[in-house]
């Protein structure tokens, strides 16, 4: 009988599974970069005139309530349609990006709203133009108090990309499907995988709540 | 009804060379007193002093440091088993906690419950009354307090009514001993006589045996038996009001009765 | 539009697996989020830590792969295959209620320590406090953040396509488009407003608990204090 658990087995994969971690490591990272981006945007017109803020409201409680896997199929399927081929990575990360979005629009929207009034009405007072009283007054001040919620999104993007092998992106998941796959040995593939994730998103994740804890005691 | 078991002659609440620190912080010191069954103490003195320790120590809020308190002959801190006295265990401290009451300076009315819940909720699960015994106890209480009407009330309706709720809830419990912290700082001002009255028809009318923290002067004064000057984690006055209030014995006690008559 | 009917239908079919998946999820993600929340707060170390190695465990791995850890590596380890729909709900549960336990730890902490000492003076027994004192104030702060959980689980339930339970993401995905690739806006679109639909369900479920919690505590008037305010009864 073969052992539960083959040493050798779990060595000889290990390569497949980092290359594997390559690929989630690139789709967190420009996944996060895209968040970040738009979700600023999406906070900055949710302060806009009224029916801007309805439509952005809506866009963003649509995203937010519906499954990242689903929006995944709906870009990877759908893009081709209007003639825009992209590959499974470019899909992928695009999705975990915009579905991100939604979720950071929210932190700076928070971060935005904890900037006091005195600062906006003193930013008036000075007649800054409105970019300025944005780059200049408001954003300085509410980016810093968000960034624990920020470095937490991305942990949480990092652990949602294995869906992506909905589209067959070969991430950490994937190459262990197809290294178990392959042999039948779907312990140690999906063992490793694990952690993998946990050696990575752990210690991250005690770094946020050391710099959130920092801050509260500032 | 108090000290059912106790020997008669025996003190009530002895405390024993008591010590309580927090962290480096002494808070109370050497601290010995005994109170008689049925009698009237109050503790007076500056904020930080002490004194409101000394009813969590007896609530067992919180823990000795050194020494021992006992209640009714039984020991807060320690209990027997096999012959040999060990630290009390929660049980034990549940056991001897059952005939102190307690009313606190902001209530801790329960908000999850009405007024009725407030009322029965220890008779019925501690003691194991029945629901109709504990709510005839509660309506009676309640009576006793002037609310006999708001049976039904949530704690967040009874605008002024809800330390005297707090009150009968203690009393629900038939205990032998009850401890007020400040019953009156958190109350609007116009509400204050109503429940210090209150507070002296229950003295007057019951053997319970007081311990009080206050600050108010006159209540102390008519109230108690006797007044314990707290300074520093220490007594460093213990005698009838009468006494301490017109001839106090330490500088301490006169410059403090001084500062508080002037505010 | 074209065929809307027919998408109707086929997607239809795999709602009962979705909502089983939601509803058991959801079960499970409540029991194993009280259990492990009080545990976090337990007066024994050994079972703060066992608590705390479960939470983090969960919470640092990805949901994906803690599904095909039970789906494909469980039967090599235990000997026996489980149904997918039970792996899936299996996942769900033990994954949100990770998440959960820190709701309920964070929710129990809230609750003003005068509380509990008030409880302490009335002789009641550490049980009797959590049940009877606590939990009924912590439960109205839950709310809110639950329901928040639950939507999450909600969208976790597509992952369930990829172990074969035919929920409506597998239906869509794998009946459908196939058949009419050309129409794949318009059935992802249906697939998502679907999910959307149920998301409002779960939230309207939630806010009328937080509304009658709420009521309880006292936080705002229940219907019948404001129905007594308004005729001036029950006022001394």
């Amino acid at each position: 009988m073969t052992p539960l658990w083959d040493w050798n087995f779990a060595g000889e994969i290990i390569p497949a599974l980092l290359n594997g971690l390559r690929v989630t490591l690139i789709a967190t990272v420009l996944g996060s970069i895209i968040a970040f981006a738009l979700g600023l945007v999406l906070a900055v017109l949710g302060r806009g005139p009224r029916p801007v803020r309805i439509v952005v409201r809506a866009i963003v409680e649509f995203v937010r309530s519906t499954p990242l896997l689903v929006q995944v199929y709906f870009l990877f399927f759908v893009l081709p349609a209007f003639g825009v081929v992209l590959s499974a990575l470019t899909v992928g990360i695009l999705a975990l990006g915009v579905h991100y979005a939604t979720y950071t629009s929210e932190v700076y929207r928070a971060g935005i709203d904890a900037v006091p009034r005195g600062q906006w009405e003193a930013a008036t007072a000075l007649s800054l133009p409105t970019t300025r009283v944005w780059t200049g007054v408001v954003l300085p001040q509410a980016i810093p108090r968000v960034l624990p919620a920020l470095g937490n999104y991305v942990i949480s993007m990092f652990k949602e990309t294995p869906l992506l092998i909905g589209i067959g992106v070969l991430d950490i998941v994937g190459q262990a499907r197809e290294v178990g796959g392959q042999s039948f040995r779907y312990v140690e593939a999906y063992t490793l995988a694990g952690l993998l994730f946990l050696l990575l998103s752990y210690p991250a994740s005690m770094a946020v709540r050391r710099l959130e804890r920092r801050r509260a005691v500032r | 009804m108090p000290s059912a078991d106790l020997p008669s002659g025996e003190p009530m609440i002895v405390f024993d060379g008591v010590e309580k620190r927090f962290g480096d912080n002494v808070v109370l010191s050497e601290l010995n007193f005994t109170v008689a069954p049925g009698e009237h103490v109050c503790l007076i003195g500056p904020s930080g002093s002490g004194k409101t320790t000394i009813l969590r120590l007896l609530m067992t809020l919180e823990k000795v440091d050194r020494g021992s308190i006992s209640v009714g002959g039984k020991s807060l801190s320690h209990m027997e088993k096999g012959g040999k006295l060990v630290p009390a265990d929660d049980k034990h401290c549940r056991e001897v906690r059952k005939h102190i009451g307690m009313v606190f300076q902001q209530f801790n009315l329960f908000p999850n419950m009405t007024v009725r819940g407030n009322l029965i909720e220890a008779p019925t699960r501690v003691l194991g009354l029945s629901k109709e015994e504990a709510t005839a106890r509660a309506q009676e209480l309640l009576d006793l307090v002037g609310l006999g009407d708001r049976m039904d009330a949530h704690p967040t309706q009874l605008s002024g009514g809800q330390q005297r709720v707090a009150i009968a809830r203690a009393l629900a419990m038939r205990p032998d001993v009850l401890l007020l912290d400040e019953v009156t700082s958190a109350l609007d001002p116009e509400l204050v006589a109503g429940v210090l009255k209150l507070l002296r028809d229950i003295g007057s009318t019951t053997d319970i045996t007081f311990l009080c923290v206050t600050h108010e002067m006159g209540f102390a004064r008519d109230f108690s038996d006797r007044v314990m000057m707290f300074d520093g984690g220490r007594v460093i006055e213990d005698a009838a009001p009468e006494k301490l209030f017109t001839e106090p014995g330490h500088e301490r006690t006169q410059a403090f009765l001084q500062a508080v008559v002037e505010r | 539009m074209e065929n809307f009917g027919t998408f109707l239908s086929v997607l239809s079919q795999g709602l009962p697996e979705t909502l089983i998946a939601t509803i058991g999820g959801i079960v499970l993600t409540i029991v194993l989020s009280f259990g492990a929340g009080l545990a976090l707060l337990s007066p024994s170390r050994t079972v703060r830590v066992i608590a705390r190695v479960y939470v983090e465990g969960l919470r640092g791995t990805s949901e994906v792969v803690q599904l095909f850890w039970i789906y494909f590596a469980l039967p090599v380890l235990v000997g026996f295959q489980l149904v997918p729909i039970w792996a899936g709900i299996l996942v769900l549960g033990l994954n949100h209620g990770a998440y959960g336990a820190e709701i309920v730890r964070g929710a129990v902490q809230s609750v003003p320590r005068a509380q509990v000492e008030g409880a302490i003076a009335l002789s009641l027994s550490p049980a009797q406090r959590m049940r009877r004192v606590i939990l009924p104030q912590a439960v109205v702060e839950m709310i809110p953040p639950f329901n928040n959980l639950f939507i999450q689980l909600l969208k976790s339930t597509a992952l369930l396509s990829f172990v074969s339970v035919n929920e409506i993401t597998r239906q869509a995905q794998q009946v459908l488009v196939p058949r009419f690739n050309a129409q794949a806006f318009q059935i992802f679109l249906l697939l998502l407003v679907m999910y959307l639909i149920l998301a409002l369900v779960i939230t309207a479920v939630m806010r009328t608990l937080e509304r009658l919690a709420a009521a309880r505590v006292g936080r705002r008037p229940s219907v019948r204090a404001r129905q007594q305010a308004a005729t001036g009864a029950g006022v001394a």
